[in-house]
């Protein structure tokens, strides 16, 4: 059965059609990317999933069991978790903050925990601090944990992101454009960042990126959308050749 | 290569520049090597101390340096007092500036002794008492924390702390009343805190939370202790009284969360200014409601409840609040808080229930402004609606923007600092209206994030015994 199910998914703006009879279907386990040019209705599709807006019409799935209706916070803690275009981050918090805080649907020491500290909630924090500083290290940026997020330079904010994301514990993981404004040096090590928490992890990642480079080298499947609709979807190969893909995003001359 | 010289700077500019950088440079490495290595403990017994010695010798010393007696709050209104003919010439009860600089001098001569009063009775003992007993305390420090568990430094810390506050109030009745107030204030300001910084929403409703808190807690126990005109004779003996005081100013703090519900359902759908306006208005509602009722005084003020809001039940209660909005504001689930201030979306997409974290932060902080009103009512045993109204309003709001937001030292700061203020400038009659207002702008223009906005204390920290430099390692 499909990890998740999006059948004939459609949003509008007002009278504006943003996202028209979208379909995807994602196994466990794979890699797959979301491509399309400016305006295409990429994080329109992540916000509809992710329940930040919710679908005018369509079905969504997470293992059989849908998703319309429910608040952001409920989609998250039922295994969707997501980075954000533009770094959507807590600017007064620090680094480990972030990553503990995303384990907020974990956390079950409720509010007499929170205000008298009990036995229950120190184990508990002491638990998701040793998590947030091994999800730290495996993105590698443990030594600035204790930072103020603001102040750290852009890649390292996008990690932050992406630690903060992994620790809710998806099942799923939503990237929207985790290489965005970054240098070749910092695009590198953010490739091998996403192998890395694919493989150890065993997550399931769908990812949207417009540097070609890095979705051919990364996804196994690509789709491609253009004015909210799906015009192709196959393997780096199959897209690349694809004639509508070329025509609306790649460009006639071939980039690759 | 050639070498060029720079054309040497003038000798004058030098040594000035480094004079100050000397003087700069003698302080810093007097504070290093002299106070630095004194941990909270050693300060402790400093000014406990110092207020012991204040009991035993305080009035003498105070007759002999030619003050009318002990001075309340650290002579600070001895040394405003000479101003006051000044203001009363602004506002027209002293005839001309003239005169008004005749009655000056008369009062300007005990500024010198209020001065050494305050340098002999307090500054001198506590840095002596601090540093001389620097290493013992260090020593202590650090058997109690590694000896004990965690709680029982932090009771030892409170009782030298409270300990001194009861020894420098029993010199005057005037002393615990600004005491209470104080450490009230604490409450208030760090219960509003909470809404107002950590969660960064604008609330303007905290009087009125602290009226339904006052008034809840008083009903009650005027109700069930004592004999009263219009509620009749008490249903429980009086014996029983400071036993169910808590319980009643519980109850208040729930009637006030329950008040925050109405504000908080319609208001906390959407973000933006809805909460202030809305808050707003509950404040003048409740003020409005009080003042129609008849049956509980109406605007003349309900009166006769118990002073049972002594120093140590006020301190203790301040103890405690303190303790769990430190605990809350700590944890993942208070954390969530600063998360939806600073991104609400992004909060949501990490599993954050944000109408939930905004209604348990809001009622909360109402719940501890109800208990402060409790409080209120009964230091004095009146209280009336004009109390709680936009007067009490910026005051608390001053008091949280002065201390900084986001910090519980800068509410517990900002209180104390701005009571203490008040008290001091009282001399100056309606011209305090003027001056307070006044320093906050300019407070705000120098320092616009308030003392200490964004940073956090860890009690854990503030415990632990200082190294001295240079012995460790």
């Amino acid at each position: 059965m499909a990890l998740l199910r999006v059948k004939n998914m459609t949003h509008f703006f007002g009278g504006l059609r943003a996202v028209h009879n979208y379909d995807l279907e994602i196994e466990p386990g794979q890699l797959r990317g979301l491509i399309g040019p400016n305006g295409a209705g990429k994080t329109t599709i992540f916000n509809l999933i992710t329940g930040i807006y919710q679908p005018t019409e369509g079905e969504i799935l997470l293992n059989g069991k849908s998703l319309v209706g429910l608040q952001s916070y409920q989609i998250a803690a039922q295994g969707i978790c997501r980075t954000f275009q533009t770094l959507r981050l807590w600017r007064h918090m620090t680094v480990l903050d972030h990553v503990k805080l995303a384990r907020y649907s974990k956390i079950h020491y409720g509010l007499i925990g929170a205000f008298f500290g009990t036995g229950q909630r120190h184990r508990e924090e002491a638990e998701s601090e040793k998590m947030a500083y091994d999800l730290l290290e495996m993105v590698g940026i443990g030594h600035v944990a204790d930072q103020v997020v603001i102040n750290l330079p852009y890649g390292v904010q996008r990690r932050v992101e992406m630690a903060r994301a992994l620790a809710s514990e998806p099942q799923l993981l939503f990237l929207d454009e985790p290489t965005a404004g970054m240098n070749p040096e910092e695009l590198v090590e953010m490739m091998e960042v996403i192998r890395r928490v694919r493989d150890e992890l065993g997550l399931t990642i769908f990812l949207i990126e417009h540097r070609m480079k890095v979705v051919m080298d990364l996804c196994e499947t690509i789709q491609t959308i253009d004015f909210g609709e799906l015009i192709a979807e196959g393997t780096p190969e199959e897209i690349r050749s694809n004639p509508r893909v070329i025509d609306a995003y790649l460009g006639k001359e071939g980039i690759v | 290569m050639e070498v060029q010289e720079k054309p040497a700077p003038p000798a004058e500019a030098i040594a000035e520049i480094t004079f100050l950088a000397k003087v700069r440079y003698f302080g810093r490495a007097q504070y290093k090597s002299q106070l630095a290595p004194i941990p909270l403990l050693g300060w402790l017994c400093g000014t406990l101390l110092a207020v012991v010695i204040e009991q035993v010798v305080g009035y003498p010393l105070a007759r002999a340096l030619g003050l009318p007696g002990i001075p309340g709050l650290f002579g600070l209104r001895i040394m405003l007092a000479p101003l006051t003919p000044l203001f009363g010439v602004l506002s027209g009860d002293v005839p001309d500036l003239l005169s008004g600089l005749r009655m000056m001098p008369n009062e300007f001569v005990l500024i010198p002794s209020a001065v050494a009063y305050v340098f002999l009775v307090y500054v001198l003992p506590t840095l002596a008492v601090a540093r001389l007993s620097a290493s013992l305390a260090n020593r202590v420090a650090k058997q109690l924390l590694d000896r004990f568990p965690l709680w029982v430094s932090l009771i030892v810390h409170l009782g030298l702390f409270y300990a001194t506050m009861h020894l420098w109030g029993g010199i005057s009745a005037y002393r615990i009343l600004i005491l209470r107030y104080i450490l009230i204030s604490v409450i208030l300001t760090l219960s509003l805190n909470l809404v107002n910084g950590y969660m960064g929403e604008f609330s303007c409703s905290h009087p009125g939370f602290m009226a339904l808190g006052a008034y809840g807690a008083s009903i009650l126990t005027v109700l069930l202790f004592v004999n009263d005109d219009v509620f009749g004779a008490p249903l429980l003996p009086p014996a029983l009284g400071p036993f169910i005081f808590p319980l009643t100013l519980i109850a208040g703090g729930l009637l006030a969360s329950v008040g925050a519900l109405v504000v908080a359902i319609p208001s906390f759908r959407t973000r933006g200014d809805y909460l202030a306006i809305i808050s707003l208005a509950f404040m003048f509602i409740v003020k409005s409601l009080i003042e129609n009722l008849e049956i509980i005084g109406g605007p003349r003020g309900f009166m006769n409840q118990p002073k049972w809001a002594n120093l140590p039940t006020v301190f203790g209660w301040v103890a405690i609040c303190v303790w769990v909005i430190y605990n809350f504001t700590r944890s993942t689930i208070g954390k969530a808080m600063c998360a939806v201030r600073d991104d609400e979306t992004a909060a949501g997409a990490m599993t954050v229930n944000t109408r939930r974290t905004k209604m348990v932060t809001f009622l909360f902080a109402a719940f501890w402004a109800g208990v402060a009103g409790g409080l209120f009512a009964h230091v004095i045993g009146y209280i009336n609606p004009g109390t709680f109204g936009v007067y009490k309003l910026s005051e608390i709001l001053a008091m949280v923007y002065l201390g900084g937001l986001n910090s519980v030292v800068g509410s517990i700061a900002g209180a104390a600092g701005l009571q203490l203020l008040m008290e001091v400038l009282r001399p100056l009659q309606l011209w305090k209206w003027i001056v307070i207002p006044l320093l906050l702008i300019v407070l705000m223009i120098r320092r616009p994030i308030g003392m200490f906005a964004f940073t956090e204390v860890k009690i854990e920290d503030l415990l632990q015994p200082r190294q001295v430099p240079g012995k460790e390692r």
